[in-house]
C-alpha cells in the first residue's frame, strides 16, 4: 500500500511532464569554489523524480528547479554534501540518488560485478588446469606438421 | 491505396519468411536439394516486399496522408521533407518496420556474398534469418501495424521535436544496421551447430559479418551520443540511460565475439565460447529492443509503451535464447575444442579480453535491471546511474586497456615473460613518462586520473606501433594483411577514446551566468561576449537566437545558441552553439530570459571531447579494414573459379 501511494503521484506526474528537454540554467553565485563544486556534484547525482531518467542538472521541470534551489541554499549555508544528500533522501527516498546507497537490498548490485569477475577467473583457472592435463596426452598434432599442412594448402591456393 | 499496398506487401513478406525458414532448414536437414535452393530466391523476394512496404510508409509520410494513424501521430503539414522521411522511423511502428526491413537487407546481403559457402550452410543461415524475420513481422502485424487507418485528420500531430535533427535522423538506421547485423553471426552459429560443423571455416565466414555489424553499431552509438551532446544542452555525452545501455551491451559482447572468432579461426580454440557469444550478442540486441519498445523502463527514449508488446517480445526473446541454448546443450559435446595454450599466450590475452568485456556487460545489465528487480521485491524505487556505472567501468576497463597493449605483442600458443617484457619495455617507459609529463605540463592541474588516462592512451599507441614494427620485420609493408591494419586502427581508436573521456571528465568547466547584451565573461582563458539576441521563426517553431562572440588572443568565433518553441509542443528546446576544436569545444546554451534584456546562459569549456567521437570513427574504420581483408575476397573468387571449372567440366561431359 505504501508503495502504491508513493508511486501513484509519480505516475501521474510522468503523464504531465512529458520530456522537459532542456537543461535548467540558474545564475547562482557561490562564496567558495568548493561550494560550487559540491553544488554541481549534487545536481549531477540527484534525480529529477518526475522526469524520465534525468538528473536535476539536466532538467527544467519545476521539481528539478526546486531541488536545485534547495541544494543551493543548503550548500550556501555551509552544509556538507552528505548532509544535503541526507536531507534529500529523508524527503524523497533512495530513488532520488543516482549513486545507490550500500545496504542489504543493494548489496548484490555493489558486489555483483566483482563477484562475477572472481567467478569467471576461478572457472577459467579450473578449465585451464584440466585442459593442460588433457592436452599433454591428447594434443595429437604437433606444430611442425601443422606448419607443413599450412604450407601445402597455401601452395594449392595460389 | 498506397498504404494498403504496403500492408499487403508486409503480409506477403511474412508468408515468404515462413517459406524462407521452413524449406531451407528442412531441406538441409533432410538432404532435399530443391528445398535448399529455395533459400536465396526467398531472401531476395523478402527484401523486395519489405522495400515495397517501407517505401509505401515513406510515401504516406511525404504525401501527408493523415488517414494513416502512424503518419498522423508522427508528422504534420509543416514538417520539412527531410524530417518527414526520418519520421518513418520516428515512432514505435515505423521503428519495427525499419528493423524488419534491415533484417531483409542483411539476409539479401548474405545470399549475395555467400557464393564461397556451401549451399547447405547458406540455406541454414538464411533459414534462421527467416525464423527471426517471422518473429518480427508477426510482431509488427499483430501489435504494431504502421498502416492502420483512421478517419482523415485535418493535420497531423507532429514528429517529436527532439527527433527533428540530422543526427537523430540517421542515428536509428545506423544503430539498427548494427543491432540487426548481429543476427548474421548468430545465424551462422546456429547453422553451424545444426550442421554439426563448427570448424575454422565457420569462424572465417562469420568474421567479416561480425565486423560489419560491429562497425555499424559503433557508428550508431556514437551518433546517439553526439546527438545527446549537442541537442540536449546538458554538456554530457553519455548518461548510462537504460536505452543507451541497451545499445552498449550488444556492442560489448560483439567486441568480445570479434576477438573470440579470431582465436577460433586461427587456432581452433574457444569454439563453444564463440558460439555462446554469438547467441548472447544477438539476444542482447533483442533484449535492447524489448527494453526500449516495451516501456518497461522509463527513460528519455521510451517514446512508446504498451504491455502487450512487451509480453510479445519477451516471449520471442525467451524462444530465441531458450531454443539456441537448448541446441547448444544438445550439441555441446561436439563443439568442444581441445587446443592447448599456455597461461602466457595470445590466446590467454584474448580470453582475458573476453572475460573483462563480458563482466562489463554483466555489470551494465545488472545496473540497468536492478531498479526493476528492487521494485519487484517490494523494496521501493531505486535509481542506478552514472556514479555507479562510471566507477565499475573504470575498474574493469583499465586492466582491459593494459592487456590490450600487451596482448597484441604476445605469440600464439606460448610466450615467455622475458620475451614479452623485452617487447613492451620501451612502450612502458614512454607511457608512464608521457602520462605524468603531459598531465603536469599541459593540463591546468595535475590529477592521477588524467595521468592514468593519457598514460593508457600512449601505452596503446606505442604497443600498436611496436606490433606494426614486428609485422614489418616479417614481411614488406604492402603484404601486411588488412586484418592486421583493422586491428591496429581499432586499437588506436580506443586510445583516442580513452584520452578523450578522461580529459573531458576531469577538466571540463562550466558556468551558469546572467548575461545582458554588451556583457561578457571569461572561462577557460576565453572571453565570451554576449552581443545581442533576436527573435527567429522557423517552419514549425519560433524562438530566440543569441549572438555570442568568443575571443582569445588571435582566435575569434561567433556562436548562435537558440531556444525554440515548436508549435506542437509547449516545451522549449535548446539548440546549443558549439565551436568544435581538436583540443577543446566551446559550448553555449541559452536558458531563460531574466528581465531587463538579460538571459541565463550556460558556458562550457570541454577539453578533448572530440577525441571521444574521433576514437569511435577510427575504431569503425578498423572494423571496415578488417572486414575487407583480402582473404575474404580471395575466398569468394576461389569459389567462383571452382564453379566455373565445374561448369566447364559439366559442359565437356555433356
Amino acid at each position: 500500500m505504501n508503495r502504491m501511494l508513493y508511486q501513484l503521484p509519480l505516475a501521474l506526474l510522468l503523464l504531465i511532464f512529458t520530456l522537459p528537454l532542456f537543461a535548467g540554467i540558474e545564475t547562482y553565485t557561490f562564496e567558495t569554489p568548493e561550494q560550487e563544486r559540491i553544488y554541481h556534484k549534487l545536481t549531477e547525482e540527484l534525480r529529477c523524480l518526475v522526469c524520465q531518467n534525468q538528473n536535476i542538472a539536466g532538467s527544467n521541470a519545476e521539481l528539478a528547479q526546486d531541488l536545485r534551489k534547495k541544494a543551493y541554499e543548503q550548500v550556501k549555508q555551509g552544509k556538507s554534501e552528505d548532509e544535503v544528500v541526507k536531507w534529500m533522501v529523508d524527503r524523497y527516498g533512495d530513488f532520488v540518488l543516482y549513486r545507490p546507497p550500500v545496504k542489504a537490498t543493494t548489496l548484490f548490485l555493489w558486489v555483483g560485478p566483482l563477484l562475477f569477475l572472481l567467478i569467471a577467473f576461478v572457472v577459467l583457472w579450473r578449465i585451464g588446469r584440466t585442459r593442460r592435463n588433457q592436452s599433454s596426452e591428447t594434443d595429437p598434432v604437433d606444430e611442425q606438421s601443422l606448419e607443413q599442412a599450412r604450407h601445402m594448402l597455401e601452395k594449392k591456393e595460389s | 491505396m498506397i498504404p494498403e499496398i504496403g500492408q499487403i506487401a508486409l503480409i506477403l513478406a511474412l508468408g515468404i519468411a515462413v517459406i524462407q525458414a521452413f524449406f531451407p532448414l528442412a531441406g538441409a536437414q533432410l538432404g532435399i536439394r530443391s528445398w535448399v535452393n529455395v533459400a536465396r530466391p526467398a531472401a531476395n523476394l523478402q527484401l523486395l516486399f519489405m522495400l515495397i512496404a517501407f517505401g509505401s510508409l515513406m510515401y504516406a509520410f511525404i504525401d501527408f496522408d493523415f488517414s494513416v494513424k502512424y503518419v498522423a501521430t508522427n508528422s504534420n503539414s509543416k514538417l520539412p521533407t527531410i524530417y518527414r522521411i526520418s519520421a518513418v522511423w520516428g515512432g514505435h511502428e515505423g521503428s519495427l518496420l525499419l528493423w524488419a526491413t534491415i533484417l531483409a537487407v542483411w539476409s539479401f546481403a548474405v545470399s549475395l556474398f555467400s557464393r564461397s559457402i556451401p549451399d547447405v550452410m547458406v540455406a541454414r543461415v538464411l533459414g534462421v534469418l527467416g525464423l527471426v524475420s517471422i518473429g518480427f513481422l508477426a510482431f509488427t502485424l499483430l501489435t504494431s501495424n504502421p498502416f492502420e487507418r483512421i478517419p482523415m485528420q485535418a493535420d497531423g500531430h507532429d514528429l517529436n521535436p527532439l527527433l527533428q535533427d540530422f543526427g537523430l535522423a540517421v542515428h536509428p538506421p545506423m544503430l539498427y544496421m548494427g543491432y540487426v547485423g548481429l543476427v548474421v553471426p548468430f545465424a551462422f552459429a546456429i547453422a553451424a551447430m545444426l550442421g554439426g560443423r563448427l570448424d575454422a571455416a565457420w569462424a572465417r565466414w562469420s568474421r567479416p559479418w561480425t565486423n560489419i555489424a560491429w562497425l555499424f553499431l559503433t557508428i550508431g552509438i556514437s551518433l546517439g551520443s553526439w546527438w545527446a551532446y549537442y541537442e540536449l544542452g546538458w554538456g554530457g555525452w553519455w548518461f548510462w540511460d537504460p536505452v543507451e545501455n541497451a545499445s552498449f551491451m550488444p556492442w560489448l559482447v560483439a567486441t568480445a565475439l570479434m576477438h573470440s572468432l579470431a582465436v577460433t579461426e586461427k587456432r581452433g580454440a574457444f569454439k563453444a565460447w564463440t558460439v555462446l557469444l554469438a547467441i548472447f550478442a544477438f539476444s542482447l540486441s533483442l533484449l535492447g529492443t524489448f527494453l526500449v519498445r516495451s516501456g518497461v523502463l522509463t527513460s528519455v527514449h521510451a517514446f512508446a509503451s504498451d504491455p502487450t508488446r512487451g509480453v510479445f517480445i519477451l516471449g520471442f526473446l525467451a524462444l530465441v535464447i531458450g531454443g539456441s541454448l537448448a541446441l547448444f546443450a544438445a550439441r555441446g559435446k561436439s563443439i568442444r575444442s581441445y587446443v592447448s595454450f599456455d597461461l602466457l599466450s595470445r590466446e590467454s590475452a584474448l580470453l582475458l579480453n573476453n572475460v573483462l568485456l563480458v563482466v562489463v556487460t554483466f555489470m551494465v545489465l545488472l545496473g540497468t535491471i536492478y531498479p526493476i528487480i528492487h521494485n519487484a521485491f517490494g523494496w521501493g524505487n531505486l535509481s542506478v546511474g552514472k556514479p555507479y556505472f562510471d566507477l565499475f567501468f573504470v575498474i574493469l576497463t583499465v586492466p582491459l586497456a593494459i592487456g590490450l597493449g600487451a596482448g597484441q605483442l604476445l605469440r600464439w600458443k606460448r610466450d615467455t615473460v622475458t620475451n614479452l617484457f623485452s617487447k613492451v619495455r620501451t612502450a612502458l617507459i614512454i607511457s608512464v613518462v608521457a602520462g605524468v609529463a603531459a598531465t603536469a605540463l599541459l593540463m591546468p592541474n595535475f590529477t592521477f586520473s588524467a595521468a592514468l588516462g593519457i598514460g593508457l592512451g600512449v601505452w596503446i599507441v606505442c604497443t600498436t606501433g611496436k606490433a606494426i614494427r614486428e609485422q614489418l620485420k616479417a614481411r614488406s609493408f604492402t603484404s601486411i594483411p588488412r586484418g592486421f591494419w583493422g586491428m591496429a586502427f581499432a586499437h588506436i581508436g580506443v586510445a583516442f577514446f580513452a584520452v578523450g573521456i578522461t580529459l573531458t571528465s576531469v577538466y571540463s568547466i562550466e558556468k551558469d551566468i546572467r548575461l545582458a547584451p554588451g556583457e561578457s565573461y571569461e572561462l577557460g582563458g576565453f572571453n565570451f561576449a554576449f552581443d545581442k539576441i533576436n527573435t527567429i521563426s522557423g517552419p514549425n517553431y519560433s524562438g530566440n537566437r543569441g549572438t555570442i562572440t568568443i575571443t582569445r588572443d588571435e582566435f575569434e568565433t561567433v556562436l548562435h545558441p537558440e531556444k525554440r518553441t515548436y508549435f506542437s509542443s509547449s516545451m522549449p528546446m535548446t539548440e546549443a552553439g558549439i565551436d568544435a576544436g581538436f583540443t577543446r569545444d566551446l559550448f553555449v546554451a541559452l536558458g531563460e530570459p531574466l528581465g531587463d534584456g538579460a538571459w541565463a546562459v550556460r558556458l562550457y569549456h570541454k577539453p578533448f571531447i572530440r577525441w571521444i567521437w574521433l576514437g569511435t570513427i577510427i575504431m569503425a574504420l578498423g572494423g571496415f579494414l578488417a572486414a575487407t581483408d583480402k582473404r575474404y575476397l580471395r575466398m569468394a573468387s576461389r569459389a567462383r573459379r571452382q564453379r566455373r571449372q565445374a561448369a566447364v567440366t559439366v559442359g565437356a561431359t555433356a
